[in-house]
């Protein structure tokens, strides 16, 4: 069985993979039936570039800093992030977990690729990848040992497949040694890859370093 | 094909950063707009990549998926006739 | 059939042409509903152009990794929770 699998189309000898082509005609070939407007399609690329990380990682600091947002946050993240000025809008419904010394999160999408692109911006490529969808579910420890994550074993770990029209954001443990930081700094130490579940956030003298 | 849970696939899971090409956030966004204009949805999208022959699923790229199934999906409702999308690629 | 947090509940292991949203390895598994998610359109009916009405209710549901996977590498309190709709669920 083929035992790789690739994110990106292959180079063609002028630079740009045959999909490039087929999809800008596909794009002209819509606007000027009136199928779909430019103007939506330009605004969704911009709305896609604007998603970063950097979004969920203000909502896990403010839960960190504020006891009462972070019950808002597990109870509701879209009023949660609504607070915040962002809206990830009513569908697919976000939902955050948290991490404690007892329990850590994984986030997959074995069946495709859903991931809470509102809060987070696009998934990685690893995220996609038929070798991380397969192994998630089945060997998740071995595929933290991958990521350089080794949890102890008296931590439950729950993976969860996102299966539905459910998106679930990972609120990480707070790291030891950053009391009295502000909503600023400890947003820097939250990783996208923490807010997946394959990483543990940032700890303060690496970020310093 | 699309259904991977459990998979064994023990190849190293590739952690290198790629940042979407143009094309792939046009993809990306029409999707959207088809979404939007109530044309096409999400999970028409899923059942188009679904339908795709196994080693086309395996050989494809992840957008290249979601174009194949955009097409699939279009073709199948007449919004694209057949063949209309090669000859736009040809003289576009 | 309707269920609540701290039934046990088993995955339908019939077969389904077609979209659906079940994962293969949890077909025929039991576990434990988690969460009551609500109600969502029906993707196996939305995939086709139907506006996936009437909704189905959604379920998180929870199941022991050891209990999933022969020889699981992990730690035996290790779970997996995945969001399944209702008409896949039967009592257990």
């Amino acid at each position: 069985m083929h035992d790789h699998d690739h994110d990106h189309a292959p180079i063609t000898s002028d630079g740009e993979p045959p999909a490039a082509v087929r999809a800008r005609a596909l794009e002209r070939l819509l606007v000027r039936r009136g199928v779909v407007s430019a103007e939506d399609v330009r605004e969704g690329i911009d709305w896609l570039v604007s998603r970063t990380p950097a979004d969920g990682a203000r909502l896990v600091a403010r839960a960190w800093i504020d006891p009462e947002f972070r019950l808002r946050l597990l109870a509701d993240a879209r009023a949660a992030a609504l607070e915040t000025g962002l809206d990830p809008g009513s569908a697919p419904v976000v939902v955050a977990v948290e991490n404690t010394p007892e329990v850590h999160h994984m986030v997959v999408c074995t069946l495709c690729s859903c991931y809470p692109r509102a809060l987070l911006g696009p998934p990685p490529a690893w995220y996609k990848s038929l070798a991380y969808r397969s192994r998630a579910v089945s060997d998740p420890r071995g595929v933290l040992a991958e990521f350089g994550l080794e949890l102890p074993a008296h931590v439950e770990l729950r993976v969860l497949d996102s299966t539905a029209d459910v998106r679930y954001l990972v609120i990480p443990a707070r790291p030891p040694g950053t009391e009295g930081m502000s909503e600023d700094e400890l947003a820097a130490l939250v990783t996208r890859d923490s807010m997946i579940g394959v990483a543990q956030p940032v700890a303060p003298a690496a970020a310093s370093a | 094909m699309h259904d991977r849970g459990g998979w064994h696939d023990h190849s190293p899971i590739d952690r290198s950063e790629h940042e979407l090409a143009d094309w792939e956030l046009l993809v990306d966004a029409l999707v959207g707009s088809l979404d939007r204009r109530g044309v096409m949805n999400v999970d028409e999208l899923r059942r188009g990549i679904e339908s795709m022959p196994a080693e086309a699923y395996e050989r494809a790229s992840y957008y290249e998926r979601w174009l194949s199934s955009v097409e699939t999906i279009l073709l199948e409702k007449g919004v694209l006739a057949p063949g209309e999308l090669d000859a736009e690629v040809r003289t576009g | 059939m309707t269920y609540a947090p701290g039934d046990r509940v088993r995955v339908s292991a019939r077969s389904h042409q077609g979209h659906h949203r079940t994962p293969g390895y949890l077909k025929g598994r039991t576990g434990r509903v988690e969460r009551v998610r609500g109600s969502f359109t029906d993707p196996e009916t939305s995939a086709y152009g139907g506006d996936g009405r009437p909704e189905r209710r959604l379920y998180l549901v929870g199941f022991a990794q050891t209990e999933l996977w022969p020889g699981y590498p992990g730690a035996a309190t290790d779970r997996l929770l995945a969001d399944v709709f209702e008409h896949w669920l039967e009592p257990a």
